[in-house]
């Protein structure tokens, strides 16, 4: 990955609250642990020393339990809360130093925030709430209208515009908090909890609604949230935080398939792991099972029970049932009826198609090679694990 | 002289505050002059204006206008309200005092807003500020007036302008308070997310801030009005002329007659000023979608013309 990639980067970010940060920074940095510090000195931490950088066009996920600092750290990105030590790049542009000119410009232009208890202005309207932005940036009411109503189109508020926030339900009201978010056309948008004070059946439509308007405009989002089937849904990337510290960072699959430590396997508990595992994520190739077919009758090891038949391009054939064929000779192959089962097809789909068929199921990859195979004991030991 | 005694030391050992009070007095009076002559002046200017215009207006006028405002702000009952309480003010024969008092009372509480509310703003920005004043506030609205009366005479002499500055003594604390409470309390939400947006501190107090104060802010704005109502009579005492003269009078002479109708007067007043000004806060907490000129006699009016009714309106206010 290249700087250029990067949109964030934040570097050795600390934030401690309380009336003497210096005394607890310096206890920090000469390794006392974040219990000492509060015992001695009564200094709360809220992010510890975190690290990281969120890619351009991601949907980066920071997922934490209530006081792991994750609303701190969303706020340490536009300043809302000042960090005790370390610095913030957005674009490459230190923003942790800006003078308060410059902060108020980054605010306006570069950041939209979405918030949890949606804080929309009571005496405003619908149009006024989303054009809130561009009025304080000092844009003519004829084109921040415009660009409101463009927004609320977006977010499928249109004909609202007239409307009060206390006339609108939950769900249309976080709709004009995203539309007055989008309406500035931020390079980043910063969610805070954005969803969960919503019912869960408008929780789903509107992270539905986050992914679409995400394939479209390609914005960076970085979203928090405490909610890891949200998390998972969204999230390119997920950052786990735990008591300030970021613990891990990486994609669903890999903070499923490899959690850094018990605090991220308990998130993951409960959580059905073959909704973002996939195919290509547990099937495993046996050479031995797999042979070409090049005019001559295939040779497989006894004591095999099936065998794949490839052509020369790696291409699936079929399968032979060893068997009852016997090890070698045969050219007789049945071929592989079922729905393709790809790499990248989600483990729940793969378990009706496994269920239904007397050998391991075959994965291919897009082009139709054969990469692998999935078996009806791999797929059980790999449900129970999580 | 008696001798020092631990018992009682306070024969001897005493702060001679009352000696020490008349002298700065007297070298106020002697020295500056000038100064106190330059602030009676804007006060004067606004209520010979204000009492001016309220005396020449004919008293069915008056009504028929009031009766209008009250419709135009709370609808017909209010207004129903506003023609009563005012019919009644000239049938008992005390116009033109009300219309004096009235005077007094809205020049007091015009300059109880122009120097609470942006004090109330202060206040809620600097804790250290609001720490120094809520005593001072105290002691404004808990001090006797008959202890301020005296050296308001001798720094004023008599008559309505030092009448209105004691009651902007007595009438300012509940405005700053209140102003002060009304932006204190405004969510933190909404303050964040104004931050997040990039306002300034300015945009963040004229458009986030004084507009979700506004409720609390007329309610400071009634007592204050209330307040300079009952002051008013007291000040009658340094010969402020009005409702409050008419009181001061009947009790002198021990004219009954006089006294309750003075008193009479100044309670129908007081409901008159109460229900205008407490619609006038509740009209900022009801429906904004609701426009002012979609209401009372400019909506009917404007109905009249053909104005477009708003979307999604159920009934008339």
């Amino acid at each position: 990955m290249t700087s250029a990639d990067e949109i964030i980067s934040v570097k050795n970010v600390f934030k401690i609250f309380g009336a003497q940060p210096e005394t607890a920074m310096k206890m920090l940095t000469a390794g006392a642990s974040k219990k000492e510090v509060f015992e001695k000195t009564g200094q709360v931490i809220g992010v510890f020393d975190a690290s990281f950088a969120v890619k351009r066009g991601e949907i980066f996920v920071i997922m934490g339990l209530s006081g792991s600092g994750k609303s701190t750290m969303v706020r340490l990105f536009n300043r809302l809360i000042e960090p005790t030590s370390g610095s913030i790049y957005l674009n490459g542009r230190e923003i942790t130093g800006l003078a308060d000119k410059a902060l108020l410009d980054v605010r306006r232009k570069e950041m939209g925030m979405v918030f949890q208890s949606f804080a929309l202005m009571p005496h405003m309207s619908v149009l006024e709430n989303t054009a809130f932005g561009l009025e304080i940036s000092g844009i003519s009411e004829k084109e921040r209208h415009s660009r409101a109503r463009e927004a609320l189109a977006q977010v499928g508020l249109a004909g609202q515009e007239h409307s009060y926030p206390h006339q609108l339900s939950g769900g249309m009201q976080q709709r004009v908090g995203l539309a007055r978010a989008l309406a500035n056309d931020p390079t980043i948008l910063l969610m805070d909890e954005a969803f969960s004070a919503l019912d869960p059946l408008i929780r789903s439509e509107m992270q539905g609604e986050l992914i679409r308007l995400q394939a479209e405009q390609k914005r960076t989002i970085i979203f928090i949230s405490h909610d890891i089937e949200e998390a998972v849904r969204i999230g390119h990337r997920i950052a786990i935080m735990e008591g300030g510290q970021v613990v891990q960072i990486g994609t669903p699959q890999e903070l499923i398939s490899q959690p850094a430590n018990d605090y991220v396997r308990t998130f993951f508990k409960g959580f059905d792991s073959s909704r973002i595992l996939k195919a290509g994520d547990v099937a495993r190739l046996d050479p031995e099972s797999v042979r070409k077919l090049n005019g001559q009758a295939p040779q497989f090891k006894a004591g095999l029970p099936f065998g794949y038949l490839i052509d020369e391009g790696g291409q699936l054939l079929g399968v032979v049932d060893i068997d009852t064929s016997g090890a070698g000779g045969s050219t007789h192959y049945t071929q592989h009826q079922q729905h393709p089962v790809f790499t990248d097809t989600p483990l729940h789909e793969v378990l009706e198609i496994a269920a239904n068929l007397p050998y391991p199921v075959p994965v291919l990859d897009r082009s139709g090679a054969l990469t692998g195979t999935l078996s009806k004991s791999q797929l059980l030991q790999t449900l129970s694990r999580h | 002289m008696s001798e020092f005694s631990f018992l009682d030391p306070f024969q001897v050992v005493t702060i001679p505050l009352g000696d020490w009070v008349e002298s700065t007095l007297n070298f106020l009076v002697h020295n500056f002059r000038d100064v106190f002559r330059a602030i009676r002046w804007p006060i004067d200017q606004v209520l010979n204006g204000v009492e001016y215009t309220l005396q020449s207006i004919p008293p069915s006028i008056g009504i028929i206008l009031s009766s209008l405002l009250g419709w135009q702000l709370a609808g017909k009952r209010m207004a129903l309200l506003c023609f009563v309480t005012l019919t009644l003010l000239g049938l008992i024969g005390v116009w033109s005092e009300s219309m004096t008092t009235l005077a007094l009372v809205l020049t007091s509480v015009f300059f109880c807003a122009l120097l609470g509310i942006p004090l109330g703003i202060l206040c809620a920005r600097s804790d250290n500020l609001e720490r120094i004043l809520r005593p001072v506030l105290d002691a404004m609205q808990t001090l006797p007036a008959f202890v301020y009366l005296v050296p308001v005479v001798m720094l004023f002499g008599i008559g309505n302008v030092p009448g209105i500055l004691v009651t902007i003594v007595f009438a300012l604390p509940p405005l700053v308070r209140l102003t002060n409470l009304g932006i204190r309390q405004v969510p933190e939400d909404k303050i964040e997310a104004a931050r997040a947006f990039g306002c300034t501190p300015r945009q963040m107090l004229t458009r986030v801030q004084l507009p979700l104060a506004t409720p609390t802010i007329m309610a400071g704005l009634n007592q204050t009005l209330m307040l300079s109502l009952s002051m008013v009579v007291i000040a009658s005492m340094i010969s402020v002329g009005g409702l409050g003269q008419m009181v001061l009078r009947g009790i002198g002479r021990l004219d009954m007659g006089l006294a309750t109708v003075g008193g009479t007067g100044l309670v129908l007043l007081a409901i008159f000023l109460d229900r205008l000004t407490q619609a006038m806060g509740a009209r900022t907490g009801a429906d904004p979608s609701l426009r002012w000129y979609h209401t009372g006699p400019v909506g009917f009016v404007l109905r009249l013309f053909g104005a477009k009714q708003p979307v999604g309106r159920s009934k008339t206010a």
